[in-house]
């Protein structure tokens, strides 16, 4: 009986199971800060489906080797291009949502391919590379957004009519087309965003599937031992680039799903702090710069906007105060830290 | 009798050591006067290096349980439990890889540590350790060190910028400066070094014993041991074998004592002599750039359905003609298989001739350690022949079967008698042998005409040494699958092969039937070349 608990604890990991109690915690003092459970529990669940598909674009990567996604404000810009096009071109509705996915995917192909080319020079580094590749892209599109020729006054600076603004409202184009599909009310305070979570576990679904194919077997060698993979015959470099652009893809959707349900296209610096979040809900989930599964994607997107949402609302309540993104910021970049020390002591053994 | 005892410097007694088990010195006895040279000979694995180590406090010793036997140097019982006490206690070392800094001077390495320092204000504040460096004194004493060796080495220049028997010169150079220093080992001192520096490092060695300072001195050269030692002790399988007098022995008695006259009988697994008929694989002047393992030309042949040794001294190349070929390591050359000639530096195309490698680096070359035992099978198999994938959508996908992969390994596990808890125990918790098993299941899958083995009992134990020898002669036997094993244990060579090439220095030093004499391998892998080579 001992030996059956602690092997159920070793296989979800201590880190988990105190996360997941914490939350429940949380959820339990609800009623008593004056806090509806229900709008909670539906907060998390929307969070969950606008960050997932985030999170995810972050599993083919650490399965190549190339480490944490610390780029991911590449794939998060070829978004973000798809988007505004999108709305420059006035269209509505889904035709509109996919019409950003295409473009948004065409761009991230691109930029995921030179990408993949640049941390295949730097094995070994990937991670602290890819921040930087990360910053400066940032950098180069706030230029980039100012001077690209958009005309859509909806989109550009009502003032001198040249330049996108910082924010940038969808609603009118294709804001919740995902949240509204088959959206489902239960009572007045829960309304579940089917669309989204189908979405989600579609895209899901997909990368599960290509990680079963011969190519995707191949990807998983090059991350487990790169010289096996050599020794095979396989073209290591190739793998992962093929990685690094279905990272950058992914990355891509993921930013137009989030904006679809959040209602804005925030452009300029917000990309900036973007990958530290994901990364915190796939570290959270169980996963390390080497190894990652999907089920470390469910269970840490789920734990770490649980957290997230539940934290700032809760504790706001109890010490009247304004903490939610102070709390966010130490969640968020404390578990990445956490996680970094683990894999030197992996190392070091 | 106490007088007697008096004149050794050193005297190790009776000294016993286990590894995890495995006993790798047994009952070892050496005794060393002042001023003599002793050389110190066995093949790799005879426990040199161990009884060094125990001698020089090296910490593996302790941490894998210390040792038994007793220890006297200079008439006190020691055990040294880190080298400071060894060196302070006056036993020096020089190493076959030198240990110097590459941007350091040459008196700046020799003095390292022990420089003179010149005292100054901050000092008196911080302590000794701020002291300023004496260059002037350190001169002097590099000089003096120098000289003492009568060789002409600048005493200005950097270590990096020094060709490699310099950097032997001032390893040495470092040693003898020390004041304290009564015994010296030399670990294959002349391994790197071209002929005329090998002879100034042994007129050096000459001129040390002279000044009273005893040596232990580590050679394969065996030719140089007789001309400089006072006495040579030969360690095989971690007893002394013999002790012998130079004047009074050659070459080939030492090359015997090594290698062991029991070999002559019946190790072989079988005894019928085979005939071959068909050249399958040929090299031709094969060149290969692996570190520590380089070859430099190498041709020879081998017939369709033979087991084919190579063996050899650790480093002398024997492991990158296998990885040379396989493309693992870049390689020069001309190689023809079944008469076709095949590319060197691509894995794939030679994956796909049909011919599979079981790599010496079987934890980092050989196995995906922390995926499941089928698909470390499956998985070369899948990705050179396209096994255990059915097509999708049209070819557009192919999926991974892994029903058939589970299926087909649980037929290897039964076959090879693979331990595991089942087939989805991830590789990294086997045992080695099972590990080794698991890597020629690897290269069995892909039913090849040609099999590379590098060191295939190399860390795993003796029951499981005999297994995976026999899983290899059967395999042979029933497929008439060539086999092509490269072993650092000419035992094992000798077993199973119809020929064994000798591999010396980058080259073929010869290729005899495995029927030969032991002592004729032997005498090749220490360099002493013969040109007879069996058609």
């Amino acid at each position: 009986m001992k030996g059956k608990l602690k092997n159920a604890i070793e296989s979800v990991g201590l880190p988990r199971i105190i996360i997941f109690l914490f939350l429940v915690l949380l959820f339990i003092l609800t009623p008593f800060v004056g806090v509806r459970f229900d709008t909670s529990l539906n907060d998390v669940i929307i969070r969950f489906g606008m960050n997932g598909i985030l999170v995810l674009s972050l599993f083919p990567m650490v399965k190549s080797g190339c480490g944490l996604n610390f780029g991911l404000q590449l794939g998060i810009i070829a978004g973000l291009l798809g988007s505004v096009i999108s709305i420059e071109m006035e269209l509505i509705g889904l035709t509109g949502f996919f019409v950003a996915l295409g473009i948004a995917i065409l761009f991230a192909v691109i930029f995921g391919f030179l990408y993949g080319l640049l941390l295949n020079k730097v094995k070994g580094e990937e991670m602290v590379v890819a921040t930087y590749v990360g910053f400066s892209s940032v950098s180069v599109m706030c230029i980039m957004w100012l001077i690209l020729p958009f005309k859509n006054p909806n989109i550009i600076w009502p003032y001198g009519g040249t330049g996108l603004r910082t924010t940038i409202s969808n609603q009118g184009y294709w804001f919740h087309v995902l949240t509204d599909f088959f959206r489902i009310n239960i009572g007045n305070y829960i309304s579940f965003p089917t669309g989204t979570i189908l979405f989600f576990a579609f895209l899901t679904f997909l990368v599960w599937a290509f990680f079963r194919t011969k190519i995707g077997a191949s990807i998983t060698a090059v991350g487990s031992n790169i010289d096996y993979a050599k020794s095979c015959g396989i073209n290591t470099d190739r793998m992962r680039t093929i990685s690094v652009m279905l990272s950058t893809i992914i990355a891509a959707i993921g930013i137009i799903v989030f904006e679809e349900g959040f209602g804005f296209i925030q452009l300029y610096l917000s990309p900036l702090y973007m990958p530290f979040p994901a990364i915190a809900a796939l570290l959270i989930g169980g996963a390390s710069v080497g190894k990652a599964s999907i089920k470390n994607v469910i269970i840490g997107t789920f734990l770490f906007q649980g957290i997230l949402t539940m934290t700032p609302s809760v504790l706001n309540s109890i010490i009247q105060s304004e903490m939610s993104e102070v709390i966010r910021i130490i969640v968020s970049n404390g578990m990445i830290v956490y996680a970094l020390t683990r894999i030197e002591r992996i190392r070091l053994r | 009798m106490k007088s007697k005892e008096e004149n050794y410097l050193l005297k190790m007694e009776h000294v016993n050591k286990d590894f995890y088990g495995n006993r790798v010195l047994n009952d070892v006895t050496l005794l060393v006067k002042p001023g003599e040279i002793i050389g110190l000979v066995g093949e790799n694995g005879a426990g040199k290096s161990t009884l060094m180590n125990i001698l020089t406090g090296d910490p593996v010793i302790h941490e894998t349980g210390g040792f038994e036997g007793r220890i006297i140097f200079e008439g006190k019982e020691i055990s040294f439990s880190s080298p400071f006490e060894a060196i302070n206690a006056g036993i020096g070392m020089v190493h076959q890889e030198f240990i110097l800094l590459p941007e350091f001077t040459a008196t700046e390495n020799i003095l390292l540590n022990r420089e003179p320092t010149k005292y100054n204000v901050l000092s008196e504040i911080f302590g000794d350790r701020l002291n300023l460096l004496d260059r002037k004194e350190m001169e002097k004493r590099a000089t003096t060190a120098i000289k003492k060796l009568e060789i002409n080495l600048n005493s200005e220049m950097l270590a990096k910028e020094m060709p490699v028997g310099y950097k032997q010169f001032t390893e040495i150079a470092r040693e003898i400066n020390r004041e304290s220093t009564k015994l010296l080992i030399f670990d294959e001192p002349t391994a790197v070094l071209a002929e005329s520096e090998a002879n100034i490092v042994l007129k050096i060695l000459r001129k040390i014993a002279n000044t009273g300072i005893s040596i232990i001195f580590i050679s394969h050269r065996l030719q140089e041991i007789l001309e400089i030692c006072d006495r040579i002790v030969v360690l095989k399988d971690g007893s002394v074998q013999k002790e012998l007098i130079p004047s009074m022995t050659n070459s080939t008695e030492i090359a015997e004592y090594m290698i062991g006259r029991e070999l002559k009988k019946g190790i072989r697994k079988f005894t019928e002599k085979r005939e071959f008929n068909n050249t399958i694989l040929e090299v031709n002047n094969l060149w290969v750039d692996m570190i520590a393992e380089q070859v430099n030309g190498v041709s020879f042949k081998v017939k369709e359905g033979e087991i084919f040794g190579i063996g050899g001294l650790t480093g002398q190349g024997k492991l990158g003609i296998a990885n040379g070929i396989l493309g693992i390591y870049p390689a020069e050359g001309e190689v023809k298989f079944k008469g076709k000639i095949i590319n060197l530096n691509n894995p794939k195309f030679v994956l796909d001739q049909g011919i599979a490698f079981v790599s010496e680096d079987r934890r980092g070359l050989g196995l995906l350690l922390d995926q499941p035992i089928f698909w470390n099978i499956a998985f070369t198999s899948m990705q050179v022949k396209d096994s255990f994938t059915r097509s999708l959508l049209g070819g557009l996908v192919k999926w991974c079967d892994n029903n058939a992969m589970i299926k087909m390994s649980r037929e290897y596990i039964d076959s090879l008698r693979i331990k595991c808890e089942s087939e989805k125990q991830l590789a990294r918790e086997l045992s080695g042998g099972n590990q080794q098993k698991l890597c020629l299941a690897k290269a069995f899958v892909l039913k090849p005409e040609l099999i590379f083995v590098s060191e295939p009992t190399r860390g795993i134990d003796v029951g499981a040494k005999d297994l995976v020898l026999d899983t290899l002669r059967h395999y042979n036997n029933q497929y008439g699958t060539t086999i092509i094993i490269t072993s650092s244990e000419l035992e094992e060579l000798i077993s199973i092969c119809d020929r064994i090439a000798i591999v010396d220095e980058g080259q073929i030093a010869g290729i005899l039937p495995a029927t030969s004499d032991p002592v004729e391998f032997g005498l090749l892998m220490l360099g002493k070349k013969t040109e007879r080579v069996v058609k």
